[in-house]
């Protein structure tokens, strides 16, 4: 048998999982396996400029192709650094391998230099976690590693590594095994179909039903399914933040997200629903507004793949647990069943057909271009730079964002028909996500539009891989919605604090971004203008080899609406704009 | 109300800490615990006990079955089931108390495991609320120091917690 270094095992390990990426950024106890990285010359690595952009960069890559990323940092500090982008991964179910230098095994619990306990510090924000106790077992635990965090509800897994185990010099047996069980680990691979009857039943009887699908069905490549068993029950689809592009957003079926900055309809259905049926969605706080006001006429089915997401918050009357694939099969061949052994037409033709005209009559009152300031503001309107963004791409482009007004901007108007494009921080909220992740993105699809929707707070949290994209000519495009605030906070500030502006307004302080641009070697653009708006999107994105930086100087006092009334509101309890709620 | 929950693990390095690490993560409370390797060398057995409603046991149960080295839970309350706690008490011995708490003992059925000149250590064995009412019938004896195991528990009958 082959015999390799605990550095040269671990590099091959990667190999064999076929990597296409590792995201990281070399230190001390690392040494050892970017030597064999070095020697091996196999699996490309991306250095990035700070170790939290490396564990974004991998967790866009893992949003964007389903694959899990990987990243290798040093101990200590590396490590540490690291640990926000991992708590990002895992608040949103994203497949990540994380290898983590770690001191030599003798020097564990000193306090030695760089030391860190990786394990310890990032418990509570990991799906797993190991700590190598002896070179031999690398292969297997990287194999159990990717294994984990790719399969049931996926997670990100730390793999930390002392020193000392991966010097080049101590060789043993290397075999990658071809296949893992673990008798404590044994994801559902089936819904029950007990549930799946009653859930099916439950659907087709339904007068006003609602289909709530979250991130879940993206990460389990479920939206075609859904698609399907939406059309072909003609029920109206709302997604979550983390599930735009579930359902394809141009669809007449299409009600737009859900929550505290969801669609008045989509809202309001909700509220007034009779059967919600939930799929890969968690009945987030950012979703239900108060709890003990949450839909109270309708009964609830609740498919998700990880059992402890179901009746965490709010009580199901249907659970069923499984992936959403396999549930979603299973339920579509019940209500095909069911319709044809029935006597009578179901669902009930009449009761849709007069669900939909309220639906629409909910649309036509206050649907999303309601109560904006368009024509009051000389300023380019945020709503507006998204629908030049997204008439620039054609709809096609993988748009990542930061997290504040941009977000929910970009979240709204820019309609995605595909899983897989919209790739924002949704659980965590982690700004500086955006650029790092759209790096990820970019590689792993280089002939794709890809658009970070940031801010010039967010932007400025991540802002050093710009440094990175000129290393690997990663040519994306930064749409910085620029109005000297921390907009989001200002919003807040502006409706709960009386506009006392605490330490969200940047003076005048803030970069020539264009220059700044231009000192990493990319290109910057700065529009003032409403006119310059749409010709300067399309010359950026015309641009397929550079790197634009469009500084997009808006409107510094809008709103993002509707926004959710709370505290001790309901899903229909909406702010429509400065001036009106419902 | 009080459960207690049965888990069998992997006897791994950091196992227990991600059990532990979940109930002060999730704010749920552990009354007792207890925690030893089982005769399958691999697997370590944990009993601990903990309150809440049935959503909240049901939350517990579910995030605990979650964690990568947690193989089986069982809520021993929901059947017939044996549960023990075992109590060491040092208690002042003098005078006439030395009779009295030796008589103490031998209601209970303890058993004075350490005899000093002026101190017994009574080791005492049964469901928390008999070592309970022990400590309070100790009456006017000083106890010195208690230390107690946590409960540990097993179904009663046929059911079995294995792998």
């Amino acid at each position: 048998m082959e015999q390799l270094s605990g550095g040269d095992m671990i590099v091959r390990a990667l190999e064999d999982e076929g990597v296409e990426y590792i995201f990281g950024y070399p230190g001390g106890a690392a040494l050892h396996i970017y030597d064999s990285i070095f020697k091996a010359n196999s699996v490309p690595h991306i250095l990035v400029r700070h170790e939290q952009a490396a564990t974004h960069a991998a967790d866009g890559y893992a949003r964007a192709t389903g694959k899990p990323g990987v990243v290798l940092v040093t101990s200590g500090p590396g490590a540490t650094n690291a640990i926000t982008g991992i708590a990002t991964a895992y608040m949103d179910s994203i497949p990540m391998v994380v290898i983590s230098g770690q001191v030599q095994s003798h020097l564990i619990g000193e306090d030695a230099f760089q030391e860190t306990d990786m394990v310890g510090i990032s418990r509570p924000i990991v799906k797993h976690s190991f700590m190598v106790q002896r070179t031999e077992d690398i292969p297997s635990i990287i194999k159990k590693a990717f294994y984990i965090a790719t399969t049931g509800r996926p997670g990100p897994v730390v793999v930390d590594v002392p020193k000392d185990l991966t010097h080049p010099e101590h060789k043993f047996d290397y075999a990658y095994p071809e296949s893992v069980s673990m008798r404590s680990y044994q994801p559902s691979t089936k819904g029950h179909s007990g549930q799946v009857r009653k859930a099916a039943r439950l659907l087709l009887n339904a007068k006003r039903p609602v289909i709530y699908a979250g991130g879940g069905v993206i990460q389990g490549e479920g939206s075609e399914l859904l698609t399907q068993l939406a059309k072909k029950l003609n029920y109206p689809v709302t997604n979550t933040l983390m599930g735009l592009g579930a359902y394809p957003a141009t669809d007449r079926q299409f009600l737009g997200m859900l929550g505290m900055h969801g669609f008045y309809e989509a809202n309001m259905a909700m509220h007034h629903s009779d059967v919600i049926l939930a799929v890969g969605a968690r009945f987030d706080d950012r979703v239900t507004n108060t709890v003990s006001k949450f839909c109270p006429g309708a009964k609830i089915i609740h498919i998700d793949v990880d059992p402890a997401s179901i009746a965490k918050i709010v009580p199901v009357d249907v659970p069923i647990v499984g992936p959403v694939t396999t549930v979603l099969k299973d339920l579509d061949a019940q209500i095909d069943q069911q319709q044809s052994s029935s006597e009578r037409t179901i669902p009930d033709a009449e009761a849709i057909a007069d669900w939909w005209s309220q639906i629409d009559s909910w649309r036509a009152a206050h649907g999303l271009w309601h109560g904006r300031r368009y024509d009051e503001s000389d300023f380019i309107m945020p709503q507006d730079a998204i629908t030049a963004l997204y008439e620039a791409t054609h709809g096609e482009a993988y748009v990542t964002s930061d997290v504040g007004q941009h977000q929910m901007f970009a979240a709204q108007y820019y309609k995605f028909d595909y899983p897989r494009r919209w790739i924002n921080s949704g659980g965590l909220g982690t700004m500086g996500f955006g650029l790092p992740a759209a790096m990820g993105i970019k590689l792993a699809m280089p002939n794709a539009d890809v658009a970070c929707v940031t801010g010039e707070g967010s932007i400025q949290m991540n802002i050093q891989e710009l440094s990175t994209c000129a290393q690997y000519n990663i040519p994306v495009k930064i749409v910085n919605l620029r109005n000297n605030y921390l907009g989001m906070v200002k919003q807040w500030q502006d409706m709960q604090y009386d506009s006392r502006y605490s330490e969200s307004h940047y003076a005048s302080s803030l970069p020539d971004f264009v220059k700044l641009a231009e000192a990493y070697g990319h290109v910057g653009m700065e529009i003032k203008d409403k006119a310059d708006l749409e010709p300067a999107m399309r010359e950026a994105f015309s641009m397929k080899d550079k790197l634009v930086f469009l500084d997009i100087f808006i409107d510094p006092h809008e709103h993002v609406y509707p926004m959710h009334v709370a505290p001790n509101g309901a899903m229909k309890d909406m702010w429509l704009s400065k001036t009106e709620r419902t | 109300m009080r459960r207690i929950l049965s888990v069998l693990m992997e006897n791994e390095p950091g196992a227990l800490s991600r059990v532990v690490g979940l109930f002060s993560q999730r704010g749920y409370n552990i009354e007792s615990l207890n925690v030893a390797p089982t005769t399958d060398q691999t697997l370590s057995r944990l009993t601990l006990t903990t309150t809440g409603d049935d959503l909240k046991i049901e939350q517990i149960t579910k995030h605990l079955n979650k964690i990568v080295d947690v193989v089986k839970v069982v809520d021993l309350t929901e059947g017939a089931h044996v549960e023990r706690d075992m109590l060491l008490v040092k208690v002042r011995a003098e005078g006439a108390q030395r009779d009295e708490v030796k008589r103490t003992t031998d209601i209970f059925r303890g058993q004075i495991v350490d005899v000093g000149p002026a101190t017994y250590i009574v080791q005492l064995t049964g469901p928390i609320d008999k070592l309970d009412s022990f400590l309070s019938a100790l009456g006017e004896a000083e106890i010195l120091e208690v230390v107690r195991s946590g409960v540990a528990g097993m179904a009663r009958g046929e059911k079995v917690l294995t792998i």
